[in-house]
């Protein structure tokens, strides 16, 4: 077979020493979907920012078309053709879509050198019809949900004249329906004869879109498959070495006293907007509360605020019989409110600073690392974090080296680790197992279920729908900012069921929703 | 857990696990390399411009050993701006670029004078009072900046700068009308009185006590950032303030608090110079001693233990120059020049882990060969020496 993209004992050595790919060979035909799985910090991020020319391989060859190339930037790659979506979006949030789209490559007025916006517009929502990824043109990207996001990425790239697209994991911020819809847009691109690179965790998702899948482990590629000719259970062996068990298995929750009620928080954004409309609930010590809705329906803003991080309008926050009313998110914590940010990137995680520090960032002041005078005791910490990463699997040459330095899935491991550490009571937990690898999920779902049987309460967001109805004890639907729907028993309702709450087409009455509170 | 493991090496052996760690030796290494690049440089410039450039280089190059009054000038140089360095080593940790210690330098000045002036202590007491209120005052005029930016998002550069101007004509209206001695013909205040000056260490040269209080608050710096928790909660914040905020770290308050502590030092900075250099208060414009500080403090690489050692290259610099340009015909405003080199130089991230990078694509590299000469079975190389022993493995079958 001819491939159109083809790598050749390929390596990549980090300024840090890390060995992030080791000899690969990676290739890919003209108008296929390649899938690329793979555990966290397998190396398919390096490999594709290899191919598109951001990062240069240590070793090995490159060839397009047959052809070997060097490319020295991403502008190389584009101009010849190549065009990547990261695991981590890059556009310019207070710019609209359009100026986003046409960014570095502006059309003019007329023969003058002011920008175009009309232009713009009209080019955005031209290319968005042609190949059905309709978009907002004007709007903002702060102001658009993720998806909509994801679809101006592939189309920036699509508008640079990309006949090969890379993906990188682009439907872990996606809901399932936006995935079914992203897929069959992809699908599309392909009759256009465009050639799909995929990067997921899902391996549904993989034997759902791609023709063939390309498996790496460790740096290495382990083999290429035929999509139609192997089972998932070969797949996820030569990607973790071993069986995993992927449905979860818990025991009826004993829910215990309530630890923490909210009564009717709001909030308004930053266009006036009711984010959060009069927003009630209780939490349970042993139980699992879940979170459904579409993406952008209020839950950010609810774990915003039960966490301090932002302030409600109204209403009130009690935890364990104390008011902790927008109080500051140190206040929470030492009240015993855990926190798993859903941004790993700019909110959970300080990327300079090491893994140590990051994993100590919420309890360097407890008497185990603090002695007389303000000193830390710096080899307790030290101890403590290697536990940790020892523990939660975070894939790393040291403790000491900078959080920048991992892979997506371990940037999130390593937020996970603290917060499961943190001793606390109240769990409150937003997208956990975004862009982890099956083994690591596997994992963070058992410590959740752990964490609920020794008698903590959990709030779970997840846009995973599959994720909270398999982990969840009751459930809470969440529509334009409200509470639709709540669920005691979360295995009395289906996706189906769900899915009419979640578009705001039923709704239930006042007083079931009000059961939430438990009073 | 026991108490010696927590302290971390004694400081014979923290120097010789300098020597050893490459990590922390080559970014020293490279500093070594700018710093001799820029004096190379330099040397070339005086041939260029000089008449006499043998004469003038050997002034610029020898001219801080050649007299024992150079020498000692040399060290009484380094003390301003090692302390100005470490204030805004301390800045820079927390990710700011206010400069306000400038302010804090000159308003402990001339807190330092009216207490040198006015007040009468036994000697011993009355510079230390004099320092301790110095510090006070530029620590409180060190959170204005950072005070503006957290109620205002005003910049802390911009709104530092103004301030510097304030507190400097500030600072001349206090010595205009309350401390002036009107039988000078320039402005100057009031003599100190004797009990206000620093011990000299050296009879019969400048060099003063101060040498070793800014000694001391090297030693005290590098361990408030790196020790304690105000040093963590300072280096969490600089790295990502969002992220220590939902931490639970209380960023506003670090931010000036830290400030505080830099005005702090800069405020005794200014006092110190007073007591051990002068017997009234005769500047004429302000020093601005904050600008060295920031060159010192980027030789250092914020890192306040290197203060002293890019102090004295910053002094070095400036007394051969200025050895030279008295004897010879080139002017002193040359040394500007090789400043910039410097600057440029080191703040160059590529530059500055060239060796690094070199060095570790090797190790990687022999390591890969070593793994690929291996017998075969090496191909599920699980971890590697990667902290991957895990969990997450446990639930599977061995
Ligand atoms: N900039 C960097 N500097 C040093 N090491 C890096 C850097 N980027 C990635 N690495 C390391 O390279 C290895 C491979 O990372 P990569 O991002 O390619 O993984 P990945 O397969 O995309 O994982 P994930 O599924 O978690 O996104 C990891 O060990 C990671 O820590
Ligand atoms: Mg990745």
């Amino acid at each position: 077979m001819d491939y159109l993209l083809r790598t050749e004992g390929l390596s990549k050595v980090y300024p840090n020493g890390t060995l992030a790919n080791k000899q690969v060979d990676f290739a890919v035909a003209k108008g296929e979907i390649l899938g690329l799985v793979g555990e966290n910090g397998a190396g398919k991020s390096t490999l594709m920012k290899l191919l598109y020319g951001e990062e240069s391989p240590s070793s090995g060859t490159i060839y397009l078309d047959g052809k070997p190339i060097g490319f020295s930037s991403s502008q190389d790659a584009i101009a010849a053709g190549i065009g990547m979506v990261h695991q981590h979006f890059m556009l310019v949030p207070s710019l609209s879509l359009a100026e986003n789209l046409v960014l570095g490559q502006e059309p003019k007025k007329g023969k003058s050198s002011f920008f175009d916006l009309e232009k713009a517009v009209a080019i955005t929502e031209e290319l968005g019809e042609k190949y059905n990824l309709k978009v907002f043109a004007r709007a903002r990207v702060v102001d658009v949900s993720v998806s909509m996001r994801q679809k101006l990425e592939i189309l920036k790239a699509l508008y640079r004249g990309a006949k090969i697209l890379i993906l990188d994991e682009p439907t872990a911020v996606l809901t399932p329906q936006e995935t079914d819809e992203l897929f069959v847009e992809l699908q599309a691109l392909r009759s256009h004869g465009h050639t799909i690179i995929f990067i997921s965790h899902k391996l549904n998702e993989i034997f759902k879109l791609c023709d063939r899948v390309s498996v790496m482990r460790d740096g290495r590629m382990i083999g290429t498959h035929q999509v139609a000719d192997v089972d998932r259970q070969t797949i996820s062996n030569e990607m973790v070495g071993r069986e995993v068990l992927l449905s979860v298995r818990k025991d009826k929750a004993k829910a215990g006293e309530k630890v923490l009620v909210a009564k009717d928080l709001s909030y308004i954004d930053d266009f006036g907007i009711a984010a959060l409309d009069h927003v009630s609930l209780a939490l349970r010590k042993g139980e699992i509360l879940g979170v459904v809705g579409v993406d952008g329906n209020g839950q950010s803003e609810l774990v915003r605020i039960l966490t301090g991080s932002a302030r409600s309008l109204s209403g009130s926050v009690v935890v364990k019989g104390r008011d902790l009313t927008n109080q500051k998110p140190g206040a929470l914590r030492r009240a015993g409110v855990a926190h798993i940010a859903e941004d790993r990137m700019t909110v959970g995680t300080a990327l300079p600073a090491s893994i140590e520090d990051n994993l100590m960032a919420d309890r360097y002041f407890h008497p185990e690392y603090k002695g007389r005078a303000g000193f830390l005791k710096q080899a307790a910490m030290a101890r403590a974090a290697t536990e940790i990463v020892t523990t939660f699997d975070i894939r790393c040459k040291s403790a000491k080296q900078p959080v920048s330095s991992l892979s997506g899935g371990n940037m999130q491991k390593v937020v996970i680790g603290r917060e499961f550490t943190a001793d606390a009571d109240i769990l409150v937990i937003a997208q956990p197992t975004r862009g982890v690898d099956v083994g690591a999920i596997e994992f963070i779902h058992k410590r959740i279920i752990e964490m609920r049987d020794q008698g903590k309460a959990v709030l779970l967001v997840s846009s995973d729908l599959q994720e909270v109805m398999s982990m969840s004890d009751s459930l809470v639907v969440m529509n334009s900012g409200k509470i639709v729907a709540y669920f005691e028993d979360a295995s009395a309702t289906t996706d189906k069921e769900l899915g009419l709450y979640m578009l705001g087409l039923k709704k239930q009455n006042p007083e079931e929703i009000g059961k939430v509170l438990h009073e | 857990m026991s108490d010696a493991k927590t302290r971390g090496p004694g400081p014979l052996a923290s120097v010789k696990l300098f020597f050893t760690d490459r990590d922390k030796l080559e970014p020293a290494v490279i500093t070594l390399l700018a710093a001799i690049f820029a004096i190379l440089m330099g040397v070339g410039l005086i041939f260029v411009v000089s008449k006499d450039p043998v004469t003038s280089t050997k002034n610029f190059l020898l001219g801080p050993f050649l007299r024992t009054y150079n020498f000692y000038y040399l060290l009484v140089a380094m003390v301003p701006i090692t302390f100005t360095g470490l204030a805004l080593c301390i800045i820079y940790q927390l990710k700011y670029m206010s400069l306000i210690v400038d302010s804090s330098f000159y308003t402990g000045a001339i807190v330092a004078t009216a207490i040198g002036v006015r007040l009468a202590l036994p000697a011993g007491w009355h510079p230390a009072v004099a320092m301790l209120a110095a510090g006070l005052a530029g620590g409180l005029i060190g959170t204005l900046p950072a005070i503006l930016k957290i109620k205002w998002r005003a910049n802390e550069l911009v709104s530092s700068l103004m301030f510097n101007y304030v507190f400097y004509f500030f600072g001349s209206f206090v010595i205009l009308y309350f401390l002036r001695d009107r039988n000078q013909t320039i402005l100057a205040s009031m003599p100190f009185q004797k009990t206000f000056a620093l011990p000299k260490l050296v009879e019969n040269t400048q060099l003063h006590a101060g040498f070793i209080i800014a000694a001391v608050f090297v030693a005290l710096v590098s361990i408030f950032l790196f020790r304690t928790k105000w040093g963590y909660q300072i280096r969490i914040t600089g790295a990502n303030p969002k992220f220590a905020a939902y931490a639970g770290i209380p960023v506003a308050s670090v931010a000036i608090f830290a400030h505080f502590v830099s005005g702090f030092i800069g405020g005794i900075g200014g006092a110190v110079e007073m007591s051990g250099l002068y017997r009234a208060f005769i500047w004429q414009m302000n020093p601005s001693y904050a600008w060295d500080g920031v060159i010192v403090a980027m030789l250092a690489r914020k890192n306040p233990k290197f203060v002293p050692v890019s102090a004295f290259f910053l002094a070095y610099m400036r007394v051969g120059a200025d050895f030279m340009s008295r004897r010879g015909d080139v002017a002193f405003e040359f040394i500007t020049l090789l400043q910039g080199i410097i600057i440029l130089i080191l703040a160059s991230d590529k530059i500055a882990n060239y060796f690094k990078a070199r060095r570790l694509r090797r190790n990687a590299f022999a390591a890969e060969a070593a793994l690929a000469a291996a017998p075969a079975g090496g191909v599920r190389s699980d971890g590697g020496g990667k902290g991957t022993a895990g969990a997450a493995g446990t639930g599977g079958k061995a």
